[in-house]
């Protein structure tokens, strides 16, 4: 009898870690309610991300420092003529669950009286509550989230997509090595939404560049052996080999492909990275590896400057992530400044069109159309060593905005 | 051919690795009927620990090797000492759910104190690097990695099956009553092989760091693929476990080669027909299991 007993736990212990590890979430469905009219003297403004899981280091907890040094400079610099004289923060964990994110946003803007929410990290959660936004007419700039959707089908008139998205990703990575003569790529990438998403993407920007993709080989995800895609990905000698992947897998397909004979022969070029991975594996394991970044701390003066204000009070360098909060929360209290008031469609008026240069945005503006903000981005390179620490990045090219950004999304209808 | 050679050896060498990490979960599952559904989050603090012990005090991949394994076996017998042995009496699930919520607890630990981007830890010196053999590449490492894996596994099965000690232990768990007539104390083994289980877990997690994500997350997925190998290969029997890992990671090696895709389906299906045709596994005992 103990055998079908123990049968019978093997089941289920097999049936229970599948499930788990299938376990998603669904986005969460639009909820009614809320008028648009708050005042109340005081500016409130909501970061929304993830606070626990794989993008805390990413963003995370010092993306309030960050938005802290915007609020700063902007009583520095308007002092008593400030429109807006006590701005308050409000932080909430959305732990990358689409449904979470969807409370936590109505909450923020129902109940602790948010004018504005940031950051948004993880494309199911980043739509959930652009979708809340919308109804309740409150400003929404996403940071975090990758998804062209911001932008695309789910634009609306109160939500804006400041830092990157995965097609910029792609036009920059794969459109600059392409043109510098990587010629044949051959791609992998995770086998779900994202994955697929930038497999498309680069395949197209490749092409249009002139090259070809050999082959395209899709990844289960999480994946912990890639030894074999990666001798797989070698078939046919492609000069680019493209990783898709993030976090986790990111990390194991680099180390895999630094003892595979691949290394020396073909390009590694990785489709989304932020310098928290490069911290986390190791500058050398990474070196030589080409991405698309938004930002880079040690880029130049003005970018190093902040990022030593930044360090003074997280002992951390700020990933784009952060510059781009900062930036985000200062221009949207700018545009209060401009209107003299919190209201959402005043703002969002003063914000459209408007063109800005400052510390994280190069040759920026706020694209009318379809809520991008479109600014210089960059092809970073991975240095062979760091001479200090977080200094990891070579820039290699700087992508000017057009390039980058292309066209303003036509799935984009403006409401 | 030399594609499909390149393919068929990447496979062997992966088996090798995926027999040494299912190992521990099969002789605790064989020798003392727990369904050790921790194994996984044990793998990963090998791996962390072997981290933590490099980047804090400077111990190398070699010494890890044995340290690691050490320092598991004592959290094996902790583990055991404090919760798993006032299960054992009742029905398996007891304890499947015990070791779950462990393993819960185990992940946030480590994510709360080291984060969640992951630890640097690279391939020791000498074992960097490729090996031609003809048309065929291999990584040094991944040899290594499966040699040492063997190696191990043939040890562990010497001592289970050719060894006094190993005697007593299958006796003490087959036959409980009438080793006990003999005069042999069997309570006294159940502490020692949990340990040694949880050693061999922590043992393959220093083996994957070098080659591998170290996250508190690395292990939810790995145990997937260590409970089919344990399935396939019959529930607690060290040979089984041996030859299922092979299997396993030939399987999938094709898998990728030909159907990318399903290459980890693959593996399931595999598990779905063994247990269809053989449910106690390919060398399961009907009434050991």
């Amino acid at each position: 009898m103990r055998s079908r007993t123990v049968q019978g736990t093997v089941a289920i212990a097999a049936t229970a870690s599948l499930a788990l590890a299938a376990c998603g979430s669904g986005a969460g469905g639009p909820q009614s309610g809320g008028s648009g009219k708050l005042t109340d003297d005081k500016i409130v403004i909501g970061l929304l991300n993830d606070q626990s899981g794989v993008y805390k280091d990413l963003s995370g907890p010092n993306s309030k420092t960050a938005i802290e040094l915007a609020i700063a400079d902007y009583k520095a610099k308007y002092g008593d003529k400030a429109v807006a004289k006590t701005i308050e923060i409000v932080t909430a964990d959305h732990q990358n669950k689409a449904d979470v994110a969807n409370s936590k946003a109505q909450e923020m803007y129902d109940r602790q009286k948010a004018d504005i929410i940031l950051d948004v990290p993880n494309s199911a959660a980043a739509l959930a509550v652009a979708t809340q936004a919308a109804n309740k007419k409150k400003l929404y700039i996403n940071i975090g989230a990758g998804t062209t959707k911001l932008t695309g089908e789910s634009c609306n008139k109160y939500t804006f997509h400041w830092a990157y998205n995965t097609a910029m990703l792609a036009r920059g990575t794969a459109g600059t090595i392409t043109k510098e003569g990587g010629t044949s790529w051959n791609i992998v990438y995770p086998d779900y939404a994202f994955g697929q998403d930038m497999n498309k993407s680069f395949t197209k920007e490749v092409t249009a560049a002139g090259g070809s993709v050999g082959q395209s080989i899709a990844s289960p995800f999480p994946s912990d052996n890639f030894a074999t895609f990666i001798t797989k990905a070698g078939e046919g000698s492609p000069k680019v080999i493209g990783s898709m992947h993030a976090g986790g897998d990111l990390i194991n397909f680099v180390k895999q492909f630094n003892q595979s004979s691949l290394k020396g022969k073909a390009q590694l070029a990785v489709g989304l990275m932020f310098i928290t991975d490069i911290h986390s594996l190791g500058v050398d394991q990474f070196a030589g590896t080409q991405f698309t970044d938004a930002w880079y701390w040690n880029f130049d003066d003005q970018n190093k400057k902040w990022a030593d204000r930044f360090k003074e009070k997280t002992n951390t360098r700020p990933s784009f992530a952060h510059a781009a909060n900062y930036s985000a929360a200062m221009n949207y209290l700018e545009a209060v400044q401009e209107a003299g008031t919190d209201d959402a469609d005043a703002v969002v008026g003063k914000l459209e069109g408007k063109k800005i240069n400052d510390v994280f945005l190069r040759n920026g503006e706020v694209r009318k159309a379809d809520h991008a903000v479109t600014h210089d981005v960059y092809l970073a390179k991975v240095k062979s060593s760091a001479p200090e620490e977080w200094d990891y990045e070579d820039i290699v090219k700087t992508i000017p905005a057009a390039e980058a950004y292309g066209e303003a999304n036509p799935a984009c209808k403006m409401g | 051919m030399s594609a499909f050679l390149q393919y068929t050896l990447q496979g062997l060498a992966a088996g090798g690795f995926y027999a040494l990490s299912a190992l521990g979960l099969a002789v605790i599952f064989g020798v003392l009927g727990v369904v050790n559904f921790s194994h996984g989050a044990c793998y990963m603090l090998g791996a962390v620990i072997s981290a933590v012990l490099l980047a804090e005090l400077h111990v190398g991949f070699w010494v890890a090797l044995v340290v690691v394994p050490i320092l598991m076996f004592g959290f094996g017998v902790l583990m055991e000492r404090l919760l798993v042995r006032w299960l054992l009496a009742l029905d398996p699930l007891y304890n499947f759910l015990l070791t779950f919520g462990l393993t819960l607890i185990l992940v946030e630990a480590v994510k709360q104190k080291y984060g969640v981007s992951g630890l640097p830890y690279e391939v020791p010196a000498g074992l960097g690097g490729q090996v031609s053999i003809g048309s065929v590449n291999l990584s040094v490492y991944a040899i290594f990695a499966c040699l040492f894996s063997v190696v191990v596994c043939v040890a562990v099965g010497l001592l289970l099956t050719k060894t006094r000690i190993g005697m007593i232990v299958r006796a003490s768990t087959e036959a409980p009553e009438r080793t006990r007539a003999l005069g042999i104390n069997v309570g006294r083994w159940v502490t020692p092989v949990f340990g040694f289980g949880i050693a061999l877990a922590g043992l393959a997690g220093v083996l994957a760091a070098p080659t591998r994500a170290i996250t508190a997350e690395m292990g939810s997925n790995f145990i997937i693929i260590l409970f089919a190998v344990v399935v396939i290969g019959g529930l607690g029997s060290i040979l089984g476990a041996v030859v299922a890992g092979f299997l396993v990671g030939l399987v999938e090696a094709y898998g990728i080669a030909y159907a990318p895709t399903y290459a980890q389906i693959v593996i399931f299906v595999l598990m779905a027909l063994v247990v269809l045709v053989r449910p106690s596994g390919l060398f399961g005992r009907e009434e050991v299991a």
